[in-house]
């Protein structure tokens, strides 16, 4: 801005080094530059009180110094629309109470897009912060025919403006020299502010120069904030705009209304009337022979009847190299767990403190780490849809379909997603703005059947079907059952959260399709591994405490007899009066106490189920869902009264509880953390085990009343 | 002729065809996002296609490709241009 030439800036304190903010838009490559400047030194955690990611880096000068980078969620504007953007807000003005305002801007900008890019870059010059340009993608703007002048860029701006290529490593150095800078220019990107707006600014100027002792220049970037975003999406953790400044802006916007002027517009307009103008000296663009690379793939891939095959394949895919590819890492994790688990037996006294290691620590923390294969591979593949362009695609495609529901396209990835595991899908249900439609989203995730379900749904399928092996058709047809049940329960209910619980407008569509792009596997790689790591920090820790309860409860009280078997120790154990305890509940659903104790001990994880039953029925250790020896042990299975525990009819009506019922605690530790509150994930246990057990009741009630048994 | 009559909005235009904003809201949420996403009145537009169902709707703008929902673009008057 034109209005004042301040002195450059110096770095406050020289020895802390300066604190960087890196920003730009969504698919401007900054999050990619941000790995390449910090390299592995990063910090992931929260913004306290947001469900937004604060990732933060150190990043070394030319002297060796070094100088903090804080990653801001990508954003295309200063006028936030969603949380994201509302820390990125408030870190450039410094409202967050838990993250001082940055000394530097680096800004991301896409060579390819530079026209709308530059209006996040022309809004964050109007800060007063020293900002240095990252002109990223240079390659795929030549080869897009636009050939942009870094000089005259620089020149114009008025601050450094760094050419960068991220498949060469093309700027990596130059950025990092003027990331070293002493001293840094303060931006001049000029721009016009219309006149009809400027006596409100100065007002505003006026009263937080002379009443709150800000300087001209950042009243300036709050006058201009709260004029184009009135509705100013608050965030927990950060202090309110100024009362003086809301004041006046509040006093103009009435008179602009009853006029009917259009400021927001005109302030909107002003500054690309300004870019336009940087354009004309800046950049070239040659016109295109024949058609982009980009243009040919989404001739194909969201053709009205191609693009449903690329759909179709591009998921299959995915499901395939989950369940296939993931089989073999989890066998390997599955003996080495039980390796583990025997070295500790055959290296301790017998007793409670080696049963606690290997029965609930090591038998506990194995059960999650058994699904990091599978999440490994699931965020592979979404990082790498996200990267190639296509993830937007999918979107574009689906939004019609789940619009029914009232959510958008994005919420369509977080769902298939959660086919495999529902914890990537409600991590990944982050790319959905709007906090209501990523609330209903995560709702409603878990009831996506998940591969946790894979063994009961197996088990019971098993001993539904007489005969040794089970028909694969017969097999096939009640598994795909059992999803269609879990799929249509997951949309009725995100209809019924969105019209009764959640009520808002139908989310917005407006969604940059970028060109596609060859992914950095590097990139896709650390973002695999980065989210793994979150899933085992943040699940792992829980469920070593709920493994070590659950062991406690099955292990205690002792029964008298020392020899007693493994099913009367249980029998006697505070799960089995758990129970005994729940069996009236269940018992219109067909189920007794034994069936009880595996309901119980598998609302930790689902799978639970199928072990506990083995021990329950006594069918020795090392059953699994697919041993005869259980199989044939559940058949044995009899009431007091000598009637069959597990007909057919109480086999599939304990599939139908376990499409429903949210038995998951890593998925509930997810959802507290994503939606921060206890509230929600118990909303969701609450609302999935009322429908499991209505569900169930239903089909087991109905199913005798038609004369199954 | 018909164009200078009857107003056209630019969900009602076809794939390939190329137009100029003339009007838009300005109020709302989806407005605001659009115009700062580069959607002015006199802005050039093009309609590149719709989704397989019809909607959204992907129009290319200041050089890159934007897609949105056919309630917002039936608010968007536009009138059709020779193309780009």
């Amino acid at each position: 801005m034109s209005t004042e030439t301040a002195a450059p800036s110096v770095v406050a304190n020289p020895t802390e080094g300066p604190v960087f903010a890196i920003i730009g838009n969504p698919n401007s490559g900054k999050t990619t530059r941000f790995n390449v400047l910090t390299g592995l030194r990063q910090k992931v955690g929260n913004y306290p009180g947001v469900t937004v990611e604060k990732k933060v880096g150190v990043c070394y000068s030319q002297h060796g110094r070094p100088m903090k980078v804080i990653d801001l969620p990508g954003a295309y504007s200063l006028a936030a629309r969603s949380p994201d953007e509302a820390v990125l807000r408030d870190v450039l003005l410094g409202r967050r109470t838990d993250t001082a305002r940055p000394d530097r801007v680096v800004c991301v900008v896409d060579a390819s897009n530079l026209e709308r890019n530059l209006y996040l870059v022309s809004q964050v010059c109007d800060l007063g912060l020293p900002v240095i340009v990252a002109l990223n993608m240079v390659d795929l703007a030549e080869e897009a025919g636009i050939d942009v002048n870094a000089v005259e860029l620089e020149r114009v701006i008025g601050v450094p403006v760094i050419r960068c290529q991220a498949s060469t490593g093309m700027g990596v150095l130059a950025l990092r020299l003027a990331m070293s800078r002493a001293e840094l220019a303060r931006p001049a990107f000029e721009w016009k502010i219309p006149d009809k707006i400027v006596p409100a600014v100065n007002e505003v100027i006026h009263g937080l120069t002379a009443r709150e002792g800000r300087d001209r220049i950042g009243a300036q970037a709050e006058a201009l904030t709260l004029l184009s975003d009135r509705e100013n999406f608050p965030l927990a953790g950060s202090s309110a705009p100024s009362p003086i400044a809301l004041d006046v802006v509040n006093r103009h916007e009435e008179l602009w209304r009853k006029e009917g002027y259009d400021w927001r517009g005109a302030l909107v307009a002003a500054r690309y009337d300004a870019i336009g103008l940087v354009l004309e000296r800046v950049q070239r663009s040659k016109p295109r022979i024949g058609v982009a690379m980009s243009d040919r793939i989404d001739a194909v891939a969201v053709h009205p009847v191609w693009g449903w095959f690329v759909l179709g394949a591009v998921m299959t895919g995915l499901f395939l190299s989950i369940f296939s590819f993931a089989e073999y890492p989890m066998n390997w994790i599955d003996s080495g767990v039980a390796m583990l688990g025997d070295a500790v037996r055959g290296n301790m006294a017998s007793g409670d403190l080696r049963d606690l290691i290997t029965d609930g620590v090591i038998a506990g923390v194995g059960g999650v780490i058994i699904f990091l294969p599978q999440i490994l591979i699931l965020f592979f593949f979404i990082g790498l849809l996200e990267s190639t362009g296509y993830m937007a695609r999918a979107a574009f495609i689906m939004d019609r379909l789940m619009s029914h529901v009232g959510l958008s396209g994005k919420a369509f990835i977080p769902l298939l997603s959660s086919y495999a595991c529902a914890i990537p899908g409600i991590m990944a249900t982050r790319t959905i703005e709007d906090r209501k439609d990523r609330l209903v989203t995560i709702l409603v995730a878990p009831l996506m059947s998940c591969s946790a379900r894979l063994p009961v749904y197996i088990l019971m399928i098993a001993a539904l079907v007489p005969g040794e092996r089970v028909p694969l058709l017969t097999k096939v047809g009640i598994m795909l059952l059992m999803y269609a049940l879990g799929t249509i329960g997951a949309f009725l209910f995100a209809w019924l959260f969105k019209r009764v619980l959640l009520r808002g407008e139908t989310p917005l569509m407006i969604l940059e399709l970028p060109p596609y792009r060859v992914p950095s596997l590097r990139a896709v790689a650390m973002h695999m591994f980065e989210r793994a790591f979150l899933f085992l920090k943040r699940a792992g820790t829980v469920i070593l405490g709920i493994s070590i309860i659950l062991w406690f409860l099955t292990a205690y009280p002792k029964h008298e007899n020392p020899e007693a078997t493994a099913a009367a120790q249980i029998e006697g154990s505070f799960a089995g009066s758990a129970g005994k305890l729940i069996e009236p509940a269940i018992e219109p659903l067909g189920f007794d106490w034994q069936i009880g104790i595996g309901l119980i001990a598998s609302f930790a994880a689902r799978e639970v189920f199928v072990s506990s039953m083995a021990v329950v029925f006594s069918a020795g250790d090392d059953a699994d869902e697919t041993s005869s020896t259980l199989r044939q042990a559940l058949l044995d299975a009899k009431w007091p009264d000598g009637r069959q525990l597990f007909t057919p009819l109480v086999c599939f009506t304990l599939m139908v509880f376990y499409v429903f019922a949210m038995q998951c605690i890593s998925t509930i530790v997810i959802v507290r953390r994503e939606t921060n509150s206890w509230a929600w994930p118990l909303f969701q246990v609450g609302y999935m085990t009322g429908t499991a057990w209505l569900a169930s009741f239903a089909v087991y009630q109905g199913g005798r009343a038609l004369g199954f048994s | 002729m018909e164009r200078a009559l009857v107003s056209l909005n630019l969900s009602q235009l076809v794939a390939g065809d190329s137009a100029k904003i003339v009007e838009m809201p300005t109020v709302g949420t989806a407005f605001l996002r659009l115009r700062e996403m580069g959607l002015l009145p006199g802005t050039k537009v093009k309609l590149i296609r719709k989704a397989p169902l019809g909607d959204p709707l992907e129009i290319s703008v200041r050089g890159y490709n934007l897609s949105l929902r056919g309630t917002e673009a039936s608010a968007i008057q536009v009138e059709r241009v020779e193309g780009a």
